[in-house]
């Protein structure tokens, strides 16, 4: 049996629809929730009851972890706006930031083979991180303006960097596995 | 079966009723039961005083010992006493070639890949061994707590891939237990800590025992104990540390590669033993029995075993590196630090975490109970006896969960520490013109090649109608429960074709297998199987009555229109007519008849209770 959650994730966190993230009022809301719905709750009932929570419960973790991740929840308000994705086709298309990418990746590929590899990625990540806030900002802007064509490939950018962060720890790990 | 009961979760049926609950800690090298007795959590003895059970089983002729008396018998027939079984669970034959060496049994391949060890006894699987130390604990238990238990909560190193908890949970299933729910050792260990001492904050639990590491980093607020990452190594423990002494000491004293199971068996206790001589002096006297009547006399310094040991410390480091990063946390967030597991009396290691953390970690809890001690509190309100405990769990998967794609590479479906429960679905298509099958291999950890991750599964979605190559869309969705456990199913979206797996049959055993085992055991106590399985039955039936009642009683005019009611109240007057006859397959029959009946109902009492929760934000929130 499928639960008909008709409420968005804003909505079943009872949170206003916007970009702008209270990670308090969400986190409160995220642990009633569970509070109520988590399949711990339903120990002593029988099968149906606990299948029914563990997707009541799913579909929490789900909201949750799409609203508090700046790209999901980016992604996900523009999806309530009727934009689509296509993660095959949809690619920035932007020279100079694709040009950046390489760069970024050619440098985190060159960390190892530098004399202190694990500060030279923790200083790349920080810069990964001050582009990719600095992206989060222009989101704001433009999808708060209505500009939904812009908000849209600001979050295949930010997907971007995501991805180079995910690189970057992972090295770090390749590195720190090395070392053992 | 009870409908939602969520005006007050988990309240039993009759509050003044105690359910006798339990929590155990299934150890490679111990393990313990605890239970929740006048509001106070405590390991239970046995019958001389002894809480702690070693883990292991000897087999003979006769029968079979657990525990203290199996132990001694390990030196003089190694190959039919095992120990530290927990190393096998879940694993196939292939994954045991690689502790090679380190154990000494037989092993033969059983059917589907499950490796039995050779006894005396017959084969035996991990599981059915692990089944018999349960079973010591569990009787324990029914005989000092007087009465059978309603059910157990079992702890499993939160680093436990899919076939591990499996293996666990099926075992604990032959024990003829009731699992409430398998928890991770390190969040037993934090609920034992956090619920004593009040804490609020970032928590890390090191956990150290004798066979596996584990890490987790946890966020205590309110009662909520949020998993925020975990990792380890569910094959490096206090074992291991023996291991790097004794060829030291092998080493020191000019012992060859003797393969007598014997002797490798008393060097381990003699490097086990320098080990925790160690704890507390500079030097630990050697004295080794050699073949023929040699005996090896040595020294070893404290100096020297943290040499051989460090390389084994720096894994953990490495570990607890990676599970930071993974919280999005640094270390100096971290407010307190918890020691688990007995490994972590070794000075060495408590001088290198308290080094890394930048704080000196609490050993104040005895490291052997607080595991045990922890799932007996949480095995207490899972068996509704605190209806009004806050707490809550919410844990996560220690490993990313995956499929495998074309050229053997794997495509993530969720990453690793995902708060669970979850569900992911992901979409894939076929790569050749009119092809009608498609076979899915579900794998389990975090390398891009399929080769270097576990297999967990295997199956195949047959009948996806004839398309050109890319046109169908096949949905995989992977969904996991409380305990960390796996189901996949892949539907044809066009077509609706539609094959799922509950992900075990790799190690596990089948469900009839244990069904089997089960009857035999239960043949072996002499029960009578009808009239226990009438006796459970109509305990269920009574549950069923009793909740579907009060569901009624509070949601009944509101949520269901006359007719709807009625099919419900008719499905209510079988099973109450079933319950009377007394036979079990019919009440069972008339369970279901009530549940499928009052499908709808539970689901619009879920839908309106997430209302209602939502309607008290709403009122917090703006007014």
């Amino acid at each position: 049996m499928n639960l008909d959650f008709s409420q968005n994730h804003f909505e079943l966190m009872g949170l206003p629809v916007s970009f702008r993230l209270d990670r308090a009022a969400l986190d409160s809301a995220y642990r009633e929730l569970q509070g109520r719905l988590h399949p711990d709750r339903f120990a002593q009932t029988g099968d149906q009851e606990r299948r029914l929570a563990v997707q009541g419960s799913a579909w929490i973790n789900e909201a949750y972890s799409t609203l508090k991740d700046d790209t999901r929840r980016a992604r996900y308000l523009l999806m309530l706006q009727g934009v689509e994705f296509d993660d095959e086709r949809d690619t920035a298309s932007d020279p100079e930031f694709l040009m950046e990418q390489m760069e970024l990746r050619e440098a985190l590929e060159e960390a190892a083979d530098t004399p202190d590899p694990l500060a030279r990625i923790e200083m790349l990540s920080a810069d990964i991180d001050a582009r990719s806030s600095a992206l989060t900002r222009a989101f704001e802007t433009a999808f708060t303006s209505g500009r939904l064509d812009e908000a849209k490939a600001l979050v295949i950018k930010m997907r971007f960097y995501d991805k180079l962060r995910d690189e970057a720890l992972r090295t770090a790990e390749r590195l720190e596995d090395d070392l053992v | 079966m009870a409908l939602l009961q969520i005006s007050e979760p988990g309240m039993s049926t009759d509050p003044h009723e105690h359910r006798l609950a339990v929590g155990i800690d299934l150890g490679t090298t111990n393990s313990l039961v605890a239970t929740v007795r006048n509001g106070v959590a405590e390991t239970l003895p046995d019958s001389e005083g002894r809480h702690i059970l070693p883990s292991v089983v000897h087999y003979t002729r006769e029968g079979v010992d657990v525990g203290h008396e199996a132990k001694r018998r390990a030196a003089l027939d190694p190959l039919n006493t095992i120990a530290s079984v927990k190393r096998l669970m879940g694993r196939g034959v292939n994954d045991l070639k690689t502790l090679d060496g380190h154990v000494p049994y037989e092993f033969v391949e059983g059917e589907g890949g499950v490796p039995r060890i050779r006894t005396v006894a017959g084969d035996v699987t991990p599981v059915e061994v692990s089944a018999e130390i349960l079973r010591a604990l569990r009787a324990r238990a029914e005989d000092s707590l007087g009465g059978e238990l309603t059910g157990a909560v079992v702890t499993v190193p939160a680093y436990f891939d899919d076939a591990q908890r499996q293996a666990t949970k099926d075992a604990a299933t032959l024990a003829g237990l009731n699992v409430f729910r398998l928890l991770n050792e390190p969040t037993a260990a934090a609920i034992a800590y956090g619920l004593d001492k009040g804490q609020e904050g970032v928590i890390a639990v090191y956990d150290l025992g004798g066979g596996t590491f584990d890490i987790s980093i946890l966020r205590l607020s309110r009662g909520v104990f949020q998993v925020l990452s975990t990792g380890g190594d569910s094959a490096l423990g206090g074992d291991d540390f023996d291991r790097a002494i004794a060829e030291w000491i092998m080493q020191e004293a000019g012992m060859g590669g003797e393969s007598d199971h014997g002797r490798m068996r008393q060097l381990m206790m003699d490097a086990c033993a320098a080990k925790e001589a160690l704890t507390d002096s500079d030097e630990a006297e050697l004295r080794i029995r050699m073949s023929g009547e040699k005996v090896w006399n040595g020294c070893m310094t404290c100096e020297q075993m943290n040499c051989l040991i460090d390389p084994l410390i720096n894994k953990t480091l490495a570990a607890c590196r990676r599970a930071l990063r993974d919280a999005g946390v640094k270390a100096d967030e971290v407010m307190e630090v918890i020691m688990v597991g007995g490994s972590t009396r070794v000075p060495r290691v408590r001088d290198r975490v308290a080094e890394f953390f930048g704080r000196e970690p609490h050993v104040d809890i005895d490291p052997d109970r607080v595991v045990a001690v922890g799932a007996a509190l949480q095995a207490d309100v899972l068996a509704g006896n605190k209806p009004d405990d806050e707490m809550l769990l919410l844990d996560v998967i220690p490993l990313s969960l995956g499929i495998e794609t074309m050229g053997g590479l794997v495509e993530h479906i969720i990453p690793r520490n995902t708060t669970i429960p979850v569900a992911r679905a992901q979409e894939f298509t076929t790569f050749k013109d009119g092809q009608t099958a498609m076979s899915l291999h579900v794998v389990q950890g975090e390398r891009d090649v399929v080769d270097h991750n576990r297999s967990l599964a295997r199956f195949t979605l047959r009948e996806i109608p004839p398309m050109v190559a890319g046109a169908a869309r096949i949905q995989v969705t992977f969904q996991v429960d409380a305990d960390g456990l796996l189901n996949v199913t892949a539907v044809e979206q066009t077509s609706g074709a539609r094959a799922g797996v509950e992900v075990k049959p790799s190690y596990g055993l089948t469900d009839v297998e244990i069904e089997t085992m089960l009857r035999d055991s239960m043949s072996h106590a002499r029960e009578d199987m009808e009239a226990r399985r009438l006796r459970e039955q109509q305990v269920e039936a009574d549950r069923v009555i009793e909740a579907l009642d009060s569901a009624l009683e509070a949601d009944g005019d509101t949520l269901l229109d006359p007719a709807e009611r009625e099919v419900i109240d008719q499905a209510r007057g079988q099973l109450v007519a079933a319950r009377q006859d007394g036979d079990h397959e019919a009440i069972r029959q008339a369970i279901r008849t009530v549940e499928k009946a009052s499908e709808g109902f539970v689901a619009r009492r879920m839908d309106s209770s997430i209302r209602k929760a939502m309607a008290g934000h709403r009122v917090e929130e703006f007014q």
